[in-house]
């Protein structure tokens, strides 16, 4: 639509609106429209229009008619087609429909939620479990509702986006500290007025860089001053810890956390959020929370696969080993080929490139995708510090050999574009 | 010099690394107008602002600061708060 068609306007018609005078609010648009154009005007495919004609597995696809490995997808453990896990979902269409159509707290909660929510319990040890339609919703629900306007809520600057909108949903006061630093924190927490509850907001793994948090010394000081806290595990469920249970396990503060949120969209292969929680209180929220109260539930086909694949990863020690091997050998490779990494080891199964700029940063994508591979491209303001990089996160399902075929893709895709001399 | 005029002082020097464009300052000059920076800027200039006074400057109060008077004033607040 290249112009609209309005009905004339008659001064005589009290009820008429007049014309906007205004500007077209898509005016503050204009200038990253106009860098879009300018980027694909020099002929690059567009990273964030890619369209995936068909999915062979976990680590193969098709774009452009031409078969892809795919190095970044989240998809850490490779369950999105596990047989067990797609039967799962094909036997629940057959027996409960294709969708709920209803809020969790009306007609949307199935005995698919339940099972899902008592895998949840069991895979975390908790006495209770949440879920949501999306992970972005679990934050969202929990930031909003939890803290009030004389409460205070502490989080990382690096904060994943629905953290920091789950915040201005809700009335809370919100103070950030730097990226992963404990004596910043502290220094914040000791600043904090007597009065008010306290919630600190942490991360397992941060996904944009692929880094991890320094838990055990982050939650000894939270608890020390009085505070709640919450982990998002989203990056980190599945491989993390003896039960795989994330970062926060490893770390060996399991009892001193007192919620975790998570994401079905990753480890666990299909879609949907939670927070699993021993507070005796918990269930409360059920009623309180609005992303959870005002949208649907999730479809029983997506509950279903979702609990054959929680259960699953909690024997999956074999698929784990094999995941941090892959992470390992991919993060020194990349490295000896001479690309800067973001972290000095693979602390998760994210290896972030860092790039000078965004014309070097799209020019390798591009010639990846050509040479076979799909990473991520990342750019600010979703990065920290303005940074362009791009983001590989491995899959349990990558083969020894793929990786090996994925780091000679990167040296021919650096060398095609000079980045590598 | 009142304590308002040497806060005053203090933020001009902590906002001096951050004004690449060496923007003259002034109680009106904006943090997003007039310097330019975007919100990473903003959240190291904060924490540094922070520290120096020993205050805190929520995200909230943040909201309501457009320029460098008003940020003298939340500072200057905050601290006789404290």
């Amino acid at each position: 639509m290249t112009e609209s068609v309005s009905t004339p306007y008659d001064p005589a018609d009290e009820t008429a609106v007049q014309p906007s005078q205004g500007r077209d609010l898509f005016s503050k648009f204009d200038a990253l429209i106009a860098e879009r154009e300018a980027l694909l005007a020099t002929g690059v495919r567009d990273p964030f229009g890619l369209v995936m004609e068909k999915v062979l597995s976990p680590t193969r696809a098709i774009v452009k008619g031409k078969e892809i490995i795919l190095l970044g997808t989240y998809n850490y453990m490779g369950m999105t087609f596990d047989p067990d896990v797609v039967q799962a979902g094909k036997d629940a269409l057959d027996e409960y429909g294709a969708g709920t159509t209803g809020s969790r707290v009306l007609n949307g909660t199935y005995q698919g939620h339940r099972e899902v929510e008592d895998a949840l319990k069991e895979f975390y040890g908790t006495e209770h479990a949440m879920v949501f339609s999306t992970g972005y919703q679990a934050n969202l629900g929990l930031m909003s509702t939890i803290a009030g306007k004389e409460d205070y809520i502490v989080l990382d600057a690096d904060s994943h986006a629905s953290i920091y909108d789950g915040c201005a949903l809700g009335n809370a006061q919100i103070v950030r500290f730097r990226h992963n630093s404990v004596e910043d924190l502290e220094k914040r927490l000791k600043r904090l007025p007597a009065e008010g509850g306290r919630l600190v907001v942490l991360e397992g793994v941060y996904s944009m860089l692929g880094d991890i948090a320094p838990l055990r010394e982050m939650v000894e000081v939270s608890k020390r001053h009085g505070a709640m806290v919450v982990v998002d595990e989203a990056h980190g469920m599945g491989f993390f810890g003896e039960h795989g249970r994330g970062v926060f396990e490893e770390a060996g503060v399991s009892d001193q956390v007192d919620f975790v949120v998570g994401t079905f969209s990753k480890s666990v292969g299909t879609v949907g959020g939670f927070i699993v929680s021993n507070h005796p209180k918990f269930e409360v929220l059920r009623l309180v929370c609005r992303p959870y109260v005002f949208t649907a539930s999730l479809p029983p086909s997506v509950v279903a696969t979702a609990a054959t694949s929680i259960r699953k990863l909690m024997h999956a020690g074999e698929k784990r080993r094999h995941l941090w091997e892959n992470s390992r050998r991919l993060h020194k490779g990349l490295r000896d080929l001479g690309f800067d990494i973001a972290t000095p080891e693979a602390q998760s199964a994210i290896i972030a490139i860092l790039l000078p700029d965004q014309d070097t940063t799209v020019r390798l994508w591009q010639a990846l995708l050509e040479a076979g591979v799909y990473v991520n491209m990342a750019r600010p303001p979703a990065t920290p510090a303005g940074m362009y990089l791009l983001r590989c996160s491995l899959c349990a399902e990558h083969s020894s050999e793929e990786v090996g075929q994925i780091l000679a893709m990167f040296e021919a895709a650096g060398r095609a574009t000079g980045y590598l001399s | 010099m009142t304590d308002r005029d040497e806060i005053y002082a203090k933020v001009a020097e902590l906002i001096a690394p951050f004004n690449k464009k060496g923007v003259e300052l002034s109680e009106a000059t904006t943090f997003a107008g007039d310097l330019e920076w975007d919100s990473l800027i903003v959240m190291d200039f904060v924490a540094s602002v922070e520290d120096e006074f020993d205050i805190l400057i929520t995200m909230n109060m943040q909201a309501e600061i457009e320029s460098v008077g008003q940020l003298v004033d939340a500072v200057d607040k905050l601290r006789q708060d404290g």
